[in-house]
């Protein structure tokens, strides 16, 4: 980027804005958007990801702040002034209107007739919305949207109406139709397979606040606070104390155990993170390896999980451990007994605790 | 049968319709729409003439019309003529009569079309006006038709309101209605039952007609 002020009137959505519900839930979303690819707005149900989007879109008005959408104000524009395509949870296509009619609802004839074709609709033109499967009536969704030339695409939850296998071929179809678009995306969902699949970007909400964003990989793999990490899904979050650092590795006492981590500057108190596959269970506890941890624990319980098994353990604190099936039944896994859990000091991550009062989130 | 009075009650109830298709879209959908505090107040006013003795209606637009009354002067001063007792002044009457009967099914149906086809369409960039006229009243067309059919129907069959503000002029004021009343005060009951049936059959008719083609026509449209 060519400086500061690039920031503000490039090709960026700078939100800070601050809402309150009816309900008493506050929004307060801080963020700088790049305008590039698609960006996943991730969160819990009630993070308040759904009521982000509606402010962007101009359907809600924000209580204070400001939205500026590369450099120009949009905050007191009327939704049709903004030019943000949106895609509700489902499709919310004019049901008086054939498929043909939808898309070419507020578009020039000929850009409709291309969408058409380019998202392969030709067939379904005569048809209504009801008649059509949940799958196609999203392509007629997004066609419709993209044909009314949108600067921005917002998408609420848009895999969420389909049946599970239909979920998940539309991952990769959504974000192949998505990039074709050429429109920037911001795409709402609470599934974390989702946001892989989808996003080049991920932006985390927790209690109505943008706490990370980042690389979707980046985000997943280093979640800044307690809270994200749990948000994001990584099974083990354990309270840690850093009470020595030698040759580049801190030492934490996380419960009744001793971990290493590579040395990133934390000291005091932190929260560990571990995926749980990244940890490795054996039953030999003499075998040398190069991870650095090996812990002694206990199996607490054996969850299958398909071609997956959930391993919890007792090794001072509890910890999870996810290994193939095939794994857990030649290590003859049962409850109570006594194995190893092998960590690489790579795979802990230390995250911050979060505290609401001096924690901004971490924009890049 | 007295069919002057029988062709004027259709053309006020004609006349009627119309102009409360006009006035009564724009305030059933505000009427819905509106987040304003005094909206129920707006309401209440609209849903008088459900309560109100058809006798009071007509009383105080008698008084309005009058040509001391600003409406009536300035209605003199534009056509030289009268409202009182006259079509025009009956039509009037008729339409304040007849309001909730168009603008609450209107509203109903206003209300149950999903707002997020109302938002989807703002989000397309076309205005409100447009998104009306196309994604709000065809999908409100089957409270849009029972209230106009109401309103004819309710119309026709109206009373109270002619007497005061029309009186009894053949040909100019005496509706059906007026009509089998002369004819009961006549003791003409032949006459008074005939047109009575007559009234009847055309209100049952109309009415199975709207209620049959809703469910033939609009019933294929999806959610409702």
């Amino acid at each position: 980027m060519a400086g500061p002020l690039a920031n503000h009137t490039g090709d960026f959505l700078v939100c800070d804005c601050r809402k309150r519900l009816a309900s008493g839930f506050t929004l307060d979303a801080r963020v700088t958007l790049p305008l590039t690819g698609v960006t996943v707005l991730f969160g819990a149900s009630g993070s308040g990801k759904t009521t982000l989007l509606r402010l962007l879109a101009g359907l809600e008005r924000p209580d204070s702040g400001s939205i500026v959408f590369r450099g120009r104000p949009w905050e007191s524009l009327a939704p049709q002034q903004r030019r943000a395509g949106f895609l509700f949870q489902d499709y919310a296509l004019f049901p008086h209107l054939t498929v043909a009619e939808n898309v070419a609802y507020a578009a020039p004839p000929a850009t409709a007739a291309g969408l058409m074709e380019a998202f392969g609709l030709d067939d379904l033109a005569d048809r209504l919305p009801h008649a059509i499967s949940g799958g196609q009536q999203q392509r007629t969704a997004l066609a419709r949207a993209l044909a009314a030339g949108p600067e921005l695409l917002l998408l609420d939850e848009p895999l969420s109406a389909l049946d599970a296998p239909t979920r998940l071929r539309m991952r990769y179809e959504l974000r192949r139709l998505l990039l074709a678009g050429g429109v920037p995306s911001i795409v709402v969902t609470h599934d974390r397979m989702e946001a892989v699949a989808l996003g080049d970007t991920l932006a985390v909400m927790v209690e109505g606040q943008i706490r990370q964003f980042g690389p979707v990989r980046e985000v997943f793999q280093r979640p800044v606070d307690r809270q994200v990490a749990e948000a994001v899904g990584v099974e083990n979050v354990a309270p840690a104390e850093i009470i020595g650092r030698e040759g580049g590795l801190l030492i934490l006492q996380v419960g009744g155990a001793r971990l290493e981590c590579v040395d990133s500057g934390e000291s005091g108190s932190v929260v560990a993170c571990i995926h749980a596959e990244d940890v490795a269970v054996t039953r030999d506890s003499a075998q040398v390896s190069s991870a650095r941890n090996r812990l002694a624990g206990r199996v607490l319980a054996v969850i299958m999980e398909g071609a997956l098994a959930r391993v919890e353990l007792d090794c001072g604190f509890p910890l999870v451990a996810v290994v193939t099936a095939q794994s857990a039944a030649d290590l003859a896994l049962r409850e109570g007994e006594e194995v190893s859990a092998v960590v690489k000091a790579t795979a802990v991550h230390l995250a911050g605790h979060f505290d609401a009062a001096h924690t901004r989130p971490r924009v890049e | 049968m007295d069919w002057q009075a029988i062709w004027l009650s259709v053309r006020l109830a004609v006349s009627t319709t119309a102009i409360l298709l006009v006035i009564g879209l724009p305030i059933a959908y505000w009427i819905t729409y509106s987040t304003r505090r005094w909206k129920f107040l707006v309401e209440a006013l609209v849903a008088l003439p459900l309560v109100l003795p058809p006798t009071v209606l007509g009383f105080y637009v008698l008084l309005a019309m009058g040509p001391r009354s600003p409406i009536g002067a300035l209605y003199a001063r534009l056509t030289g003529g009268m409202l009182p007792f006259s079509f025009q002044g009956l039509l009037l009457g008729s339409v304040l009569y007849s309001m909730p009967f168009t603008v609450q099914p209107v509203a109903a149906a206003f209300g149950a079309v999903d707002r997020r086809l109302i938002e989807a369409s703002w989000c397309l960039g076309v205005s409100r006006l447009a998104t009306f006229r196309r994604v709000i009243v065809p999908l409100a067309l089957p409270g849009v038709a029972t209230g106009a059919i109401l309103t004819f129907a309710h119309t026709l069959g109206e009373f109270g309101v002619v007497l005061m503000v029309g009186g009894n002029i053949a040909g100019v004021t005496r509706t059906v209605s007026i009509s089998i009343y002369d004819q009961v005060q006549a003791l003409d009951y032949a006459a008074a039952a005939q047109t009575s049936l007559f009234l009847l059959l055309i209100s049952f008719v109309v009415l199975a007609a709207t209620y049959g083609l809703q469910r033939r026509v609009w019933g294929v449209w999806p959610g409702r």
